[in-house]
């Protein structure tokens, strides 16, 4: 049988994807040597905290790694964290490090992550600006927030938006510029972008829509930014949030089809198939909505890995969740599940001023899609069912909260 | 540090030496305790570090929140010695608790 000559699987990436990937074949028996390869010189470690309670302080280093360094060893898991990865070489089947070294494999798995987008902007490479992707640019961007008073944050998405609450919490004036009409504008609904305009804004971050950058100004450290209508804004610290870009380029020249991130199947699997691709590098099928698309989350790295190792394995798929994502700012617990992908309209259920309620996106068929859970765990919980189910369940049920949480799937439609 | 008995629904156990101040669930993944997926990483946000906590020791462990006590309303084959292990804080005097991971999470 196939599976007993399996030896040799090596990862590239040692984020989430890569670590699940690897703890899930110890878990479903693999037997043979598994190699991480990752070019920050950190074990693998979760990221969602940085823009969170480590920045705050509030989570100690230690807490961020998945594992200590002595499991990865008892686990016979190679970490080879320092080693990038610059080719592959998917005739002979194998991959090459910038020190030159060239590692065979028999499965390959690319779990490469992303980069962020950078800002084209003159000043953009001053001090003082930042980026933020991983543990340093944590430690970094953190250690001059508790020495700074005007924190200039570019780009209204989910990192901006957590570090605004971050460094309003550490006291500093925070203003927040965004392009587009409405924060979270990419990823929310305008329900939900207003929602949190008004707590940002209560709290006291200043938020700029509608605004370009124009510039960054400063002699060796950043001292403004320059919006597109000449406005000036100070700034002892920039942090630029643009959203981020896969890392496919080491896919694409080994001939692996790649469209907006590496092209995935059901199984996680590429277009060659002794590689499979995870994470914010891939673009997968996501049947609920029909299309393909990259998912940036923690759940889609985890679900796609573990795709990735029981394929390998030869063993069945395991269940597919409804997409899901999660931000903590201020006070809020924000659960998102599903994708308002072909959504016509938003039922508010709950007191929206007690920052306590979900918005129910639905189609014109009253079918669920996506719900955004506020401080609402149970919304959120019984919502990824009724997403999975494809349940249809008429407004006026949804915002009424005479109707428990648990009754609601009890009034789905036919 | 503190030992904790992780067991299975098939009754295969494990014994971890957790950290002070870390969490239960922190201990599982940082060892591979099979089913605490853990996948929110701890931030009390998915339900899918669920474990059944021997009686003997519910009283000693740090109180529920309310985000907690939620959470566990609406999560899969819930027991009344339901925690989320995310929330459960390890001290000295943990050492020796049992938990069970639910069937459920595999």
């Amino acid at each position: 049988m196939a599976l007993a000559k399996l030896e040799n699987i090596l990862i590239i990436g040692a984020g989430q994807a890569a670590s699940q990937a690897a703890n899930s074949l110890r878990q479903l028996g693999f037997q043979g040597r598994i190699r991480i390869f990752g070019n920050e010189g950190q074990p693998p470690y979760q990221r969602p905290p940085l823009s969170k309670a480590y920045m705050l302080g509030q989570m100690p280093a230690e807490r961020l790694f998945f594992k200590a360094e002595e499991q990865w060893e008892k686990d016979n898991i190679d970490l080879k964290i320092d080693e990038e990865i610059i080719s592959i070489d998917a005739v002979n089947k194998s991959i090459k490090s910038k020190t030159g070294n060239q590692y065979e494999y028999d499965k390959l798995i690319i779990a490469t992550g992303s980069k962020v987008r950078h800002l084209p902007a003159q000043g953009a490479q001053l001090s003082g600006v930042h980026y933020l992707k991983t543990i340093k640019d944590s430690d970094d961007l953190g250690a001059e927030l508790d020495n700074a008073k005007n924190l200039v944050i570019i780009g209204a998405g989910y990192i901006g938006l957590e570090v605004a609450a971050c460094a309003q919490k550490k006291g500093l004036n925070v203003t927040i510029i965004e392009a587009a009409p409405r924060i979270l504008a990419r990823v929310a609904s305008p329900e939900l972008s207003q929602f949190y305009e008004n707590v940002h804004e209560s709290a006291g971050v200043k938020i700029l829509t509608q605004s370009g950058v124009a510039k960054i100004n400063g002699a060796q450290k950043v001292e403004s930014v320059t919006l597109g209508d000449g406005t000036n804004i100070d700034a002892d610290v920039v942090l630029i949030g643009i959203g981020i870009i896969p890392n496919d380029e080491i896919a694409k020249s080994a001939g692996i089809i790649c469209n907006n991130g590496i092209d995935v199947d059901e199984n996680a699997k590429t277009s060659n198939p002794d590689i499979y691709a995870c994470g914010d590098c891939a673009n997968r099928m996501v049947d609920l909505y029909g299309q393909r698309m990259r998912l940036e989350s923690v759940h889609n790295a985890i679900e796609q890995a573990k795709l990735a190792a029981a394929n390998i394995m030869g063993q069945n798929a395991p269940k597919l969740d409804v997409p899901w994502f999660w931000s903590d700012q201020y006070d809020l617990k924000l659960q998102i599940a599903g994708l308002a992908i072909g959504a016509t309209k938003t039922i508010i259920r709950g007191d929206m001023a007690a920052r306590k309620f979900a918005l129910f996106h639905i189609d014109d068929e009253n079918r669920i899609l996506a719900i955004d859970a506020i401080n609402s765990p149970p919304e959120f919980l019984v919502g990824k069912n009724l997403i999975a189910a494809r349940a249809k369940i008429a407004p006026h049920i949804l915002q009424d909260t005479n109707i428990s949480v648990k009754e609601l799937a009890n009034h789905a439609q036919n | 540090m503190a030992k904790i008995t992780f067991i299975q629904h098939n009754g295969k156990s494990q014994d971890i030496e957790a950290t002070n101040g870390g969490t239960v669930m922190e201990a599982a993944t940082k060892h591979n305790v099979p089913g605490i997926d853990a996948d929110c990483g701890g931030a009390c946000a998915c339900a899918t570090c669920h474990v059944y906590v021997d009686d003997a020791w519910l009283s000693k462990l740090n109180p529920m929140g309310s985000m907690e006590e939620s959470m566990l309303d609406f999560a899969d084959n819930v027991q009344p010695n339901s925690r989320l292990s995310c929330q459960i804080v390890v001290t000295e005097d943990l050492d020796g608790l049992v938990v069970t991971v639910p069937e459920s999470q595999f």
